[in-house]
């Protein structure tokens, strides 16, 4: 239990996807500007990894790894050069479901996060959680709370910045800094900030 | 055949200066900050995305008008994906010390928004060779701001660029004492922010309105 | 668009993504296979270097298959500190055998903090004929933020170190990152990392080394070096290579 609690902690602040890996930056920097918005994603992020990471998981374990299909007689068969193709494709499929179920079931919600669904596909905190699920060679439980961690992690960010954003807008920015630029340095400074929790041993 | 290669030049040179990817567009920056830290790695990332993009812009525009809509997005995913599976197999059989360095970033490129966002705003409109050498530029594009914060970062980070010393460290009995915040991936970041901050103070158009 | 005014048809539409899925298969498989030797020997030849610069055997020109040519792997049964065979050789992994409760045993005194290690471990021994002259001996264990990987080669007094080489680490660079710098591991040249006793007894010491069992510490990484003095404490003493080290005999190279 102790393990996945340090695995989970990790995941969220000393790992953090958005502000150590620098992952889904497109995303984070365009749907940072107000805090409503960030949380619809924040969520959307969230549900998504939690589903994608151990589906590619057990994917990678019973049908792409060397010698993960010797249930199926061929022990020596090596497909892990599909890996890109297939937890992309897994990525896009499950979002696609994803959107239609909520559609289906819970309309509400479908309408806070319809619009984020299909930007997800393409955010590479998704693409990147399950590459370095792969290479960190966690096991499925592990890769449960991995998943959970840092869609979390990334969703934290996330909001932080539309907080920070938010009350920058009072701000005197010089001209060629404003809006982008500004952005690039405040999210150093945060990263600079998310590297304190990187001396936390656990 | 003269205006098609002012056309050429055109779609080549714009995506640097007037419309680049990543100051401008905010388009595949995930990667322009990690793997910045040494210009070596930063070099081959750039060859790589160049490559993708503009492959698969070419192949994307000759099929585009058989692609039905309903299935577009996982039509050009896959081809993306193929092509980056190519290019990461190149790499680890070709340049495994590289590869190794930039681990996961080279399957990164599939969600590259660059690739993407050229596939479906610019390959699915018009004709293959265009297509191609918008790809090619919109790589330069990318390929030019990883290389300014690359030479900067390897510079004053490790005293260094491309791995040949120019201002000893003092560690190796030299003067130079390395500025270690260079190497933390934080730095990439300042580093593009004041990039962005150079070319608007040059290109004024590009400001942001306030709000 | 007006050109193909069936292709939003159903039957078209299967039609693109079959001949889609075929063409991307083809080409993504052919280049698989025809580089997996290529990135199969890239794999070993980066193990291959990575032991020779350990023990100082690589330079500028060297080949480095034929300066491999007189180094052994030899598998070691921890707990006996005995040389023993396995049935694949090639494909024996050490950090996958660590995972498995099967060949694996878990750590008491976790000095190294990675929990588990696998009970038979792969070294190497550069011979001349049967005598033993360097053993290459790998160690891991955490610094600050990552898991550092690396080997030391010791001398045939099996005290003296030759040289140590980290080839996997994630320290903060420019400060813990520091262990790959060659002039600081040059420190470690000539050093003692074992007593007379065969304990471990190397230390790493943050004013100026008064002898040979004191290295110099890498200046503003005090918790890489922490780690690293852990974690030659920990392979180094009779939990792991302590045995090994004891049983070897390096006129017959055996154990």
């Amino acid at each position: 239990m102790e393990h996945y609690i340090s695995l989970f902690i990790r995941s969220v602040f000393v790992e953090n996807m958005a502000l150590s890996a620098f992952l889904g930056m497109c995303t984070f920097l365009a749907v940072s500007k107000k805090v409503q918005t960030a949380i619809g994603l924040g969520v959307a992020v969230i549900v998504v990894q939690t589903i994608t990471v151990p589906v590619n998981n057990i994917l990678s374990t019973y049908l792409l790894k060397e010698g993960a299909l010797a249930w199926a007689g061929l022990p020596n068969t090596d497909l892990s050069f599909l890996g890109l193709i297939v937890y992309i494709g897994v990525i896009a499929a499950l979002v696609q479901i994803l959107e239609m179920t909520l559609d289906k079931f819970f309309p509400a919600l479908y309408q806070a996060l319809g619009i984020f669904l299909p930007l997800i596909t393409v955010n590479c905190a998704i693409l990147g959680g399950s590459l370095f699920m792969i290479q960190r060679e966690y096991d499925l439980t592990e890769s449960v709370v991995y998943g959970v961690g840092s869609g979390f992690g990334w969703a934290l960010a996330l909001v932080a910045l539309a907080g920070i954003r938010e009350k920058m807008k009072y701000s005197d920015v010089p001209d060629g800094l404003r809006g982008l630029g500004i952005t690039f340095i405040t999210v150093g400074l945060m990263a600079l900030a998310f590297m304190s929790f990187s001396g936390v041993q656990l | 055949m003269a205006i098609e290669a002012k056309a050429i030049k055109q779609v080549l040179v714009k995506p640097i200066w007037d419309n680049n990817p990543i100051a401008l567009q905010v388009l595949g920056v995930c990667s322009a900050l990690a793997v910045t830290s040494k210009l070596e790695t930063a070099l081959v990332m750039c060859l790589a995305l160049t490559a993708v993009t503009a492959c698969s812009n070419l192949v994307i525009s000759t099929i585009r008008n058989q692609i039905p809509s309903s299935i577009r997005i996982i039509v050009q995913m896959t081809i993306i994906a193929s092509l980056v599976i190519v290019v990461d197999q190149l790499l680890k059989a070709y340049a495994f010390e590289t590869a190794k360095q930039m681990s996961v970033f080279v399957g990164l490129i599939i969600t590259n928004c660059i690739v993407m966002g050229r596939a479906e705003a610019y390959a699915m409109k018009n004709g293959p060779i265009m297509s191609f050498f918008d790809g090619v530029g919109n790589g330069l594009g990318y390929s030019v701001i990883l290389i300014a914060v690359a030479v900067i970062r390897e510079l004053f980070g490790s005293g260094s660029v491309l791995g040949y010393t120019l201002l000893t460290p003092i560690k190796d009995g030299g003067w130079y004492q390395t500025n270690g915040l260079f190497l933390l991936p934080p730095s990439a970041f300042f580093i593009i922010g004041f990039l962005i901050w150079a070319i608007r103070a040059w290109k004024p158009e590009q400001v942001e309105e306030s709000n | 668009m007006s050109a193909n005014p069936n292709k939003e048809s159903f039957v078209r539409t299967i039609i693109v993504a079959v001949a889609l899925c075929l063409v991307c298969s083809v080409l993504v498989s052919s280049i698989a296979v025809m580089l997996k030797d290529q990135q199969i020997n890239n794999a070993l030849l980066d193990k291959k270097k990575n032991v020779l610069v350990a023990a100082n055997l690589l330079n500028e020109n060297t080949d480095i298959e034929s300066a491999f040519a007189n180094i052994e792997q030899k598998f070691v049964d921890l707990s006996t500190g005995q040389f023993v065979e396995m049935a694949k050789p090639q494909s024996y992994d050490q950090r996958q055998a660590a995972k498995d409760p099967e060949m694996s045993v878990a750590i008491e005194n976790d000095l190294a903090r990675i929990g588990r290690r696998s009970k038979v471990v792969a070294v190497y021994l550069v011979k001349e004929k049967s005598r033993v002259e360097k053993i290459i001996l790998p160690v891991h264990g955490k610094g600050l933020y990552s898991t550092l990987y690396g080997f030391i080669a010791l001398e045939s007094d099996k005290q003296t170190i030759v040289g140590l080489k980290f080839y996997e680490q994630g320290e903060t660079p420019g400060l813990g990152g520091e262990v790959e710098n060659r002039n600081w591991l040059a420190l470690w040249n000539g050093k003692k990392a074992l007593n007379d006793r065969g304990e471990p007894a190397l230390k790493l010491v943050k004013s100026i080394p008064q002898n040979d069992y004191e290295v110099d510490a890498l200046s503003g990484a005090s918790m890489t070096t922490r780690g690293i003095q852990n974690m030659l404490d920990y392979w180094l003493s009779d939990q792991a290579f302590g045995k090994f080290l004891s049983k070897l005999d390096v006129k017959k190279g055996e154990a």
